[in-house]
């Protein structure tokens, strides 16, 4: 050994750990080499996949919050008509309804052969559809929604009549 | 569609409950949309005042029982005060130089003003024994123990006044010895004894000569003349009298001379040659002359000393002439007015000098005043020392000018002061193509006028400059165009007076754009006409839009019901008759506008003769088909409020003629005499437009409202209650009020107050009544309201049926369908008694209305219809206060700042009308009386409409700002995408 100036080895030894003395930096974990490259690749499409999968479900429980908020944003507002509340109600069905008309692109960038979005995107759309009903709810409890009968005949003429009569005490 | 309505109300709620509930105006507000024109009315009498120094002035009484002091330089009222309606001012005079004494309610009420400033100084009540003619002497020299006497016959008995404060000083009573009707007062100069000339029987004539002192009767002569007598007794000189006798035929000369009474008769016949129908002496007293009226003539016959009869001119039947007027000595002169074309021939006489003018002066005068009805002169002394006249005529239109030097000095329309009816009309639309050179000339009087502002506010401006400035802030204010404004404020209100002319008045400002005397209505010495009613007759719309509007006068000629009718109809931009329908053959009762149109949107009247004939206007074939159409339903009713009976009628299918129709008895409704008078009625404006049949309540319920045109609102009292308030004791007095269906007489509600009387005052809209009437048992005004409701379409309150449009509310409704209906009805305390009531009227029926009330302080009152709520109660619950319902209470609220005639007071009024503008929350108000008044009101507050007072100038700067902001936005964001690009 003494004589041997130099020497390469061509052998790789990542993989072999014990064979080494130098200890590996921390944080880095040594992946098992032993496997070929399509699990490697399957494996990390799963990673992504599950990734995208748990994103696709924060994504779809994001409106629960958004939810929470507008109730007690609402319950804040009261029930009286003024510029605030409207507001608020307003705000409160308009949102969901964006949310629900850009629903595809919401998910699109967790779109996945592999995932299933149909569950996340329902729930989603539940989600959203609570926050509008919430709205409605709320125009209703302001006397906003035509559901009396006040509403629809408040602004109907008096009928016509068939009768016309004129008179009264003689002039002078 | 309901949602966004319903929204919008919300907002407008929510705005309206910020500002702040108070409807007045600010001080500098006054007469920017108001305003204010004061009248006296006829003149009946005028008594000059033209001392040396001091301002002269002209004191007047009117048939509208006002008593004023005029401006004799420029006809200004100094002072003026208009007694009650039923205190007509018998005779006006000056005492002492410095009080004006009126003597009116037919001699029983004695009154001192203060001449400078109007003050009353002393009031005194003279009771007599009868009914008798008012005599009024105010002797200008005569002195009794220190006091001015003043002399009064009324009531039978002669009254002797102390003209420093009204005292009693002694009282002859003739009704006690006979029943002499006393004709003249006359005291002559120096002596000490009153002449009290009468008539007992219309058969003997009796002088009485009475100490001024005490009273005392002195000498009484009388002579008898079984002919009777006509008229009055004139004096014609001291001792002279003239009279005619019953058959109108002879003239009698009384001649009283030491105790004996001689009487001498001439027949007219022997005077004027010719015909003398209708002869009468005319009251103008003349010292030793006095004139005779005929159908043909006038003539003027002087009463020599030995009691001759002479005539010394005889001069045109329309020749007016006024009373003598003391120069100097022995001097007297008087004027007479002759009526020439578009011109009139002032001419002063001296009495001794019959034969030559004095003064001859031809005026030109607007033939639209008509002709002279009376002439009041008095003289001045000229610097050559000669004698100048000034005459103060009234016109036929009641007008009154002063005459001076051949010239007017001044006139004042007081035809306006007696309003019977008013209409209003549109304005010209304004004509889009301007030609260039009106263009070049506007502009150049627009640069002038920017100059001249601009020399204004630096102080620069000569005082021509600056009158010139203030006429053109006039002229060029939007409010008095002549053209159709955008909010409908500018129209022209137009009035038919009692003197038959009609005046057409811009409601920027009241001026009288153009007047017209309609010829129909004028009065001649055959017979008496009178206007009655004043309805619009063709309003263009889409196919005539070519035509001028036009309105219909309906008058009469004649005192009874049976009296022809005078029909014509007026151009309303120019004032030209453009069709004189009458005399008509067939009398008038009721005109009833009917709501048909024909082709040239000429609106279809109905006028109702006294023999119950419906006769057709315009008497066109089309007019007449379309009235076949739709005579079915037609109907018309009657109310005879002596009789106490409303009857029904119908149009009968077989007609007299082409355009005169019978009538067919259908329903009667008799009032029982021995405990009901008919006292008051009441309809719905017929041009009312309402909004909407349902009226939502708390909780969001609705109430469906019975909105009939066909409802009349009568108002009974018991018999012995009819009198003034205090003539009958609670107990005996009942107020019942009815809603009657029109069409088929049924009564859809009556109501009885107990301990209650008339007056009533009542306005009757959309589906409620509110009245006024006095409670004898609280000792107060009371105001009621009733609201009906259709019951027959309460079912009507499943939504989706609403929303598919299964209901029954669109279809026409028949009165012989017989809804159900139901009322709500309350009453309330008000502090003042009513002289009118009216209501607001907007374009579309969407704004809350105003209750407009006329108090006895001839103001007007806005009251929110909100009081007189019936749903009302002690504790309203949340839900009722949010719809804005106001806790009960028992008396109605006077806020001063809501008596929209602010400082001003409507004098004598007797009516409010409202005009809706095309501005949805404004009302047009006019009230008219002795006084005329117009405003504008906003029972919601303007809400569609920016106040005056909006900064513009903030909002275009906010727009600019915006707009600049999005514009370098936008640069910012398209910068930035380029770089994010280039990254």
């Amino acid at each position: 050994m003494g004589s041997r100036k130099w020497a390469v080895e061509f052998t790789d030894n990542s993989s072999t750990p014990s064979t080494r003395d130098i200890p590996d930096p921390p944080g880095f974990t040594r992946v098992p080499h032993d496997q070929d490259d399509s699990t490697l690749s399957r494996q990390k499409k799963d990673a992504e996949a599950n990734w995208k999968s748990q994103k696709a479900w924060e994504v779809a429980q994001a409106p629960f919050k958004n939810l929470m908020m507008m109730g007690f944003m609402m319950w804040m507002a009261g029930s009286t008509v003024h510029l605030f509340s409207i507001g608020i109600t307003f705000s409160a069905l308009w949102q969901p309804l964006s949310a629900l008309q850009g629903v595809g692109k919401v998910f699109a960038p967790y779109k996945d052969s592999k995932v299933d979005l149909l569950a996340p995107k329902l729930l989603f759309i539940a989600l959203n559809l609570g926050g509008m009903l919430l709205g409605v709810w709320k125009l209703n409890a302001l006397g906003l929604l035509p559901t009396h009968a006040s509403d629809w005949v408040s602004s109907l003429p008096p009928a016509r009549e068939v009768e016309y009569s004129g008179g009264g005490i003689a002039l002078h | 569609m309901a949602m966004a309505i319903k929204l919008s109300l919300i907002l407008l709620l929510c705005l309206s409950s910020l500002l702040a509930p108070s409807f007045s105006l600010f001080e500098d507000q006054v007469g920017l949309m108001d305003w204010h024109q004061r009248y006296i009315g006829k003149v009946k009498h005028a008594v000059f005042h033209t001392q040396k120094a001091g301002r002269k002035r002209v004191l007047v009484s009117t048939e509208e029982n006002v008593i004023a002091s005029l401006d004799l330089r420029r006809g200004e009222i100094f002072w003026r005060h208009v007694l009650g309606p039923n205190d007509v001012v018998d005779k006006i005079d000056i005492a002492l130089g410095k009080y004006v004494i009126t003597l009116s309610s037919e001699g029983s009420i004695l009154r001192a003003w203060n001449l400078p400033d109007g003050q009353m100084v002393w009031e005194s009540f003279l009771s007599g024994s009868k009914y008798s003619k008012a005599l009024l002497t105010v002797p200008s020299n005569l002195k009794v123990d220190l006091d001015s006497p003043i002399f009064v016959y009324s009531g039978g008995c002669l009254h002797a006044i102390s003209s420093i404060d009204g005292e009693y000083l002694w009282k002859k009573d003739f009704a006690i010895e006979s029943s002499v009707d006393v004709h003249q007062l006359i005291l002559s100069g120096g002596s000490d004894v009153v002449h009290a000339v009468g008539v007992t029987d219309s058969s003997q004539f009796d002088t009485y000569e009475i100490d001024v002192k005490n009273g005392g009767l002195l000498k009484h002569t009388s002579a008898s003349f079984p002919g009777g007598v006509y008229g009055e007794i004139l004096p014609v000189s001291g001792d002279r009298f003239v009279v005619l006798d019953a058959s109108r035929s002879v003239v009698l000369l009384i001649t009283v001379n030491n105790g004996a009474t001689h009487l001498q008769q001439t027949h007219v016949s022997d005077l004027i040659h010719g015909s003398s129908e209708n002869t009468v002496i005319l009251p103008s007293k003349l010292s030793g002359i006095f004139s005779l009226r005929t159908d043909s003539c006038i003539v003027f016959v002087k009463v020599t000393d030995e009691g001759k009869l002479n005539v010394m001119e005889k001069v045109d039947k329309t020749v007016v002439v006024s009373d003598a007027l003391a120069l100097s000595e022995g001097e007297q002169a008087f004027a007479l007015v002759q009526q020439g074309d578009s011109k009139i021939e002032l001419s002063v006489r001296l009495v001794h000098d019959m034969s030559s003018n004095h003064l001859k002066e031809t005026v030109k005068m607007d033939h639209e005043r008509g002709f002279v009805h009376k002439i009041f002169i008095n003289n001045y002394v000229r610097t050559d020392r000669s004698h100048g006249f000034r005459a103060l005529i009234v016109m036929e239109d009641h007008s009154l000018l002063l005459l001076q030097q051949g010239e007017i000095v001044w006139t004042r329309d007081d035809g306006l002061a007696s309003v019977i009816d008013v209409t209003t009309s549109e304005l010209p639309v304004e004509k889009i193509g301007v030609s260039v050179a009106k263009v070049e000339h506007s502009l150049f009087e627009w640069l002038k006028g920017h100059m001249l502002k601009l020399k204004g506010t630096l102080m620069l401006a000569t005082p021509d400059e600056v009158a010139a400035i203030q006429q053109i802030r006039l002229q060029s204010s939007q409010k008095n165009k002549m053209t159709r404004d955008h909010n409908g404020f500018r129209k022209l209100l137009i009035l038919l007076t009692r003197a038959g002319k009609l005046y057409a008045l811009h409601t920027g400002n009241g001026r009288v754009v153009w007047s017209t005397l309609l010829q129909s209505l004028r009065t001649t010495s055959q017979q008496q006409c009178a206007g009655l009613k004043l309805r619009q007759w063709q309003v263009p719309h889409h196919h005539a839009l070519d035509n001028n509007p036009s309105v219909l006068v309906v008058g009469r000629c004649g005192l009874s019901l049976t009296s022809p009718s005078a029909l014509s109809i007026v151009d309303a931009y120019t004032g030209k008759e453009l069709q004189n329908l009458g005399p008509a053959e067939h009398s008038t009762v009721q005109v009833i506008t009917l709501p048909f149109r024909d082709s040239t949107e000429q609106q279809l009247h109905l006028l109702i003769d006294a023999d119950k004939r419906a006769h057709l206007y315009p008497t066109t074939p089309e007019a007449a088909s379309i009235f076949q159409r739709e005579s079915e339903n037609v109907y018309w009713y009657s109310v005879e409020s002596e009789a106490g009976i409303l009857r029904g009628y119908g149009v009968k299918k077989t007609h007299s003629s082409e355009y005169s129709f019978e009538a067919r008895n259908l329903w009667s409704i008799v009032f029982p005499a021995e405990s009901e008078k008919i006292i008051a009625t009441v309809t719905r404006k017929p041009n009312e437009v309402v909004h909407t049949q349902a009226k939502v309540i708390a909780d969001e319920d609705v109430m469906y409202k019975y909105i009939s045109k066909n409802m009349v609102f009568v108002a009974t009292v018991s018999p012995k209650a009819s009198g003034p308030i205090g003539s009958a004791t609670p107990d005996e007095s009942v107020l019942v009020v009815y809603l009657i269906d029109t069409v088929t007489g049924r009564i859809l509600h009556r109501m009885t107050h107990l301990g209650s009387q008339g007056p009533v005052h009542a306005v009757l809209s959309e589906n409620w009544v509110v009245y006024h009437y006095f409670n004898l048992r609280a000792h107060r005004y009371e105001m009621s309201v009733i609201e009906i409701y259709d019951q027959s379409r309460a079912e009507n309150k499943d939504v989706l049926k609403l929303i598919v449009g299964k209901h029954n509310l669109t279809t026409p409704v028949s009165s012989y369908s017989r809804p159900e209906v139901t009322t709500k009805s309350q009453s309330y305390f008000f502090t003042h008694s009513v002289k009118a009531i009216s209501v607001s009227s907007t374009a579309k029926g969407i704004t809350s209305k105003h209750l407009l009330i006329g108090t006895i302080g001839d103001q007007v009152l806005a009251l929110d219809k909100r009081f007189v709520d019936p749903r009302r109660s002690l504790n309203p619950t949340q839900a009722e206060k949010e719809e804005g319902l106001l806790p009960l209470t028992d008396a109605l609220p006077i806020i001063p700042q809501s008596y929209v005639t602010h400082a001003f007071k409507v004098e004598g009024l007797r009516g409010i009308e409202t005009i809706p503008a095309k501005l949805e929350s404004t009302s047009l108000v006019f009230a008219y009386g002795v006084d005329l008044f117009y405003t504008r009101i906003a029972p919601s507050k303007t809400y569609d409409s920016l106040t005056e007072d909006f900064n513009y100038a903030l909002l275009l700067l906010t727009i600019v700002a915006l707009v600049i902001a999005i514009f370098v936005t936008w640069v910012l964001s398209e910068r930035k995408d380029l770089q994010d690009k280039w990254r």
